[in-house]
């Protein structure tokens, strides 16, 4: 059956006329558990029936929220919705399940996990985390310690610490990688697991950071059970698992879609404009350097979207994290050097837990700590400029003297 | 203070991605570059007598058709925009071509198109510079860029008889035609003025890049043909000057681009310490730090030349921001380029100073980055102190 604009909107109007949603003024969409009026769908009904319409991501199968259409033609498909005052399914709170999780489950699950995990996924009655960076692992993640040993039922049973993790304390699952066999070398005892975050052996800490707020949290997994029904591929295939869900990692984050003056130059030449007392011709000429260079980024990633809706997609994705980092910072930094006084005040040093990055809605010094992590956080820029040096440039690598030795006798 | 309109809407999304006929014409014009203009040719033509490599020329703007791009069909060109002219000024940027691509059929043709293409004067000259069989130069100097003409340094009686001086004009002395921007009696005017007129001297200037002539031109009652008065003639400098800063970007990125890969291509072979160089990070990060860039001012230049071509109201920020960007990531390449051949890069034999020298004075041409950054602020509403 031919998918196209035409048919999607037919879909598209058919969905909402068996289930007319409640209209709400914007912004309404606080996920599922949001405010809706009695009369109509329920917030959560509708996503749960736009899901079982293929209207959910249509690039994926028929009966798991999708018509194996074209991913660009996603856009008439929300477009519509949007007009309708349909709700939505917050993807900024549920954006590990639906960036990582979902299209790992999809290339490696079981007919029987994707059809237990991707609906309520998607319609974020389940939250997900990642439990992959550690302590002692992370740019070097493979060299990970957090162990999973097969007790006789055939279960799995993990004991380790994860570092860095988002939304834990919400999460219902965990994708996580650990290791199955410590005699292998280090990319190849890895497994991937999905794991129950209601395990009594998962304890859930915050992790403050230097913004005050804990975005992030330290998982210890104690004696954790995970049965292998829930293992995503086979068993010291983990590693390679793991590289579905960190490319679109690094896709997720560089992809957003801004108008000029979107984001953080936004707030910067805002500041300019009202406040003339504080202007000084160097900091004009800063401004206007990381104007351009922002406003330059921006067309970099609109360059990129062009690409993927022609279907050629380009390597700039990688390098659009490691733009995006830099102008934070820089812009940021910029921004509390203009402020004179003002910089030196912060809004809030309470230890919050938010559900996501707010980079517009606080003051900049917020501004100028959280962007430290931009370099950091989803692979540091280092290791991305190798990636882009040994990847898209073809230069040789640096010579790996760990490569083919055991895990167990690595230097830790 | 609010911003002007172009701040809030950057007009309809620019296609920034090159079509199939950009392909096809960059294969072409890549092509014959390959085979008449490589590096080794450019660098031992350098020093010769003839101020650009007119068998090459005759090639590209006639036989490909280049030259005609921006003209339209009826008037003898090829009805095609910016963004094709743009995917030839990449190619020649990627072997610092000596030809007067920029200056004649963009920059010329542009001046020439502001004028009444009804005249018939005026519709035989932009013929003859779409067809290549005529250079044709707007007499300024080449750092003038858009906003840039404050006052003319020439001036013509009512007869058009023109008097004064421009210093450094590109491709002067390759130039048939002079496009004269001068006081008339009343007020700005544009002369065309034929360069083996009487009246008219042209002195070469030793240029530091030797890819792209310059020459301080001297005009002594010579006789010029009136083209176009008051605001028609300063509106049709001004857009030729937009255009020439906006396609420039486009070299500019060409320029990157040769860099970026003849020093990937160099530091992957080169051996020491027992490794390629190009596996050392203090090494790939700078070269992948500049593949960012370059991927970047693709982008840019790819706006310019879209704004350019659809003739959006967008186009003073898009080109401002295009060189602003643009110029210092051809010229970072190129040094980049120096640094990471080691002592190669200091050598006469080695291409790499040919790029180093366009790319240095491709960021004075037509405005500094400094100059397109004040001219933003005042495009977007950043008002200096």
């Amino acid at each position: 059956m031919p998918t196209d604009a035409a048919d999607l909107r037919r879909r598209t109007a058919e969905l909402l006329a068996a289930h007319p949603p409640t209209r709400l003024p914007p912004p309404q969409n606080e996920g599922p558990a949001g405010q809706h009026l009695s009369s109509d769908t329920e917030p959560l009904d509708f996503l749960r029936a736009r899901f079982d319409a293929g209207l959910a991501w249509i690039h994926f199968p028929e009966g798991l929220g999708g018509l194996d259409a074209p991913r660009a033609l996603q856009a008439v498909v929300d477009a519509e919705l949007e007009a309708a005052g349909a709700p939505g399914n917050n993807p900024g709170r549920i954006g590990i399940g639906l960036g990582m999780a979902a299209p790992t489950i999809l290339r490696f699950g079981t007919d029987e996990q994707k059809r237990r995990f991707l609906r309520p996924l998607w319609t974020g009655e389940e939250v997900w985390c990642q439990l992959f960076s550690e302590p002692g692992a992370g740019s070097d993640l493979a060299a990970l310690a957090t162990r999973a040993v097969r007790d006789g039922g055939g279960d799995w049973i993990v004991d380790g610490q994860k570092v860095w993790t988002s939304g834990a304390h919400q999460a219902r699952w965990a994708i996580l990688i650990a290791r199955t066999d410590p005699d292998l070398p280090k990319h190849r005892g890895i497994s991937y697991f999905v794991c129950d975050m209601t395990d009594p052996g998962v304890d859930v800490r915050p992790l403050r950071q230097i913004t005050g707020e804990a975005e992030f949290n330290e998982v210890f997994l104690t004696g954790v059970r995970i049965p292998d029904a829930h293992r995503l591929g086979e068993i010291g295939e983990g590693w390679r698992v793991a590289q579905t869900t960190l490319m679109n990692e690094r896709v997720a984050i560089g992809g957003a879609r801004m108008p000029r003056e979107g984001g953080m130059i936004g707030v910067a030449a805002a500041d300019w404009r009202a406040h003339p007392e504080l202007r000084t011709h160097d900091l004009h000429q800063r401004l206007l350097k990381l104007w351009v260079d922002a406003e330059v980024a921006r067309l970099t990633g609109e360059r990129l979207r062009q690409q993927l809706t022609m279907g050629q997609p380009g390597p700039e994705g990688s390098g659009m994290k490691l733009a995006f980092a830099r102008l934070a910072q820089e812009i940021s930094g910029w921004e509390v050097e203009f402020l004179a006084e003002d910089g030196l005040t912060y809004d809030d040093w309470t230890l919050r837990r938010p559900e996501g990055v707010d980079f517009t809605g606080r003051e900049a010094g917020y501004r100028y700590l959280r962007a430290k992590g931009n370099s950091i956080e989803g692979g540091t820029s280092e290791v991305l400029l190798n990636i882009v040096a040994e990847r898209v440039l073809g230069l040789p690598p640096e010579p790996r003297t760990d490569k083919d030795v055991a895990w167990k006798d690595l230097p830790r | 203070m609010t911003a002007p309109q172009t701040l809030a809407t950057a007009g309809p999304d620019p296609d920034l991605l090159y079509s199939e006929d950009e392909d096809a014409l960059r294969d072409a014009v890549r092509s014959l570059l390959a085979d008449r203009s490589d590096p080794a040719t450019v660098l031992a033509g350098l020093e010769s007598d003839v101020p650009y490599d007119t068998r090459l020329w005759r090639s590209l703007a006639t036989d490909i058709g280049t030259a005609g791009l921006l003209v339209p069909d009826k008037l003898g060109g090829q009805g095609a925009s910016a963004r094709e002219a743009a995917v030839v000024l990449e190619e020649l940027g990627r072997c610092a071509a000596p030809v007067p691509y920029l200056t004649s059929a963009v920059v010329a043709v542009t001046a020439l198109l502001g004028c009444d293409t009804a005249d018939p004067e005026t519709a035989t000259l932009l013929g003859a510079l779409a067809g290549g069989n005529t250079v044709g130069v707007l007499a300024l100097p080449l750092t003038t860029g858009p906003g840039g003409v404050a006052e003319t340094a020439v001036r013509a009686d009512a007869g058009g008889a023109l008097t004064g001086r421009v210093t450094s004009v590109a491709d002067a002395a390759s130039a048939e035609i002079l496009l004269v921007p001068a006081e008339g009696p009343d007020g700005p005017a544009l002369y065309a003025v034929e360069a083996t007129a009487d009246g008219v001297r042209s002195d070469t200037v030793t240029p530091l890049d030797l890819t792209r002539p310059l020459g301080h031109l001297t005009f002594d009652g010579a006789h010029g043909r009136l083209l176009a008065t008051g605001d028609r003639a300063r509106a049709a400098v001004e857009r030729a000057l937009l255009a020439g800063a906006g396609l420039l970007a486009s070299e500019q990125l060409g320029v990157a681009e040769w860099c970026l890969a003849e020093t990937v291509r160099h530091t992957a072979e080169r051996t020491q310490f027992g490794r390629p160089i190009g596996s050392f990070q203090a090494l790939k990060h700078r070269m992948a730090a500049l593949w960012l860039d370059v991927a970047s001012a693709r982008a840019a230049a790819r706006n310019a030349a879209d704004a350019l071509a659809t003739d959006s109201p967008d186009a003073p920020v898009a080109v401002a921001v295009a060189q602003a960007y643009c110029a210092p990531v051809a010229v970072r390449a190129a040094e980049e380029c120096i640094q990471l051949h080691g002592g190669l890069g200091m050598t006469w034999e080695h291409p790499a100073h040919l790029f180093l020298k366009r790319a240095k004075s491709d960021e004075i041409a037509f405005g500094t980055p400094g100059r397109h950054r004040d001219a933003l602020a005042g495009l977007v509403g950043l008002s200096a102190p």
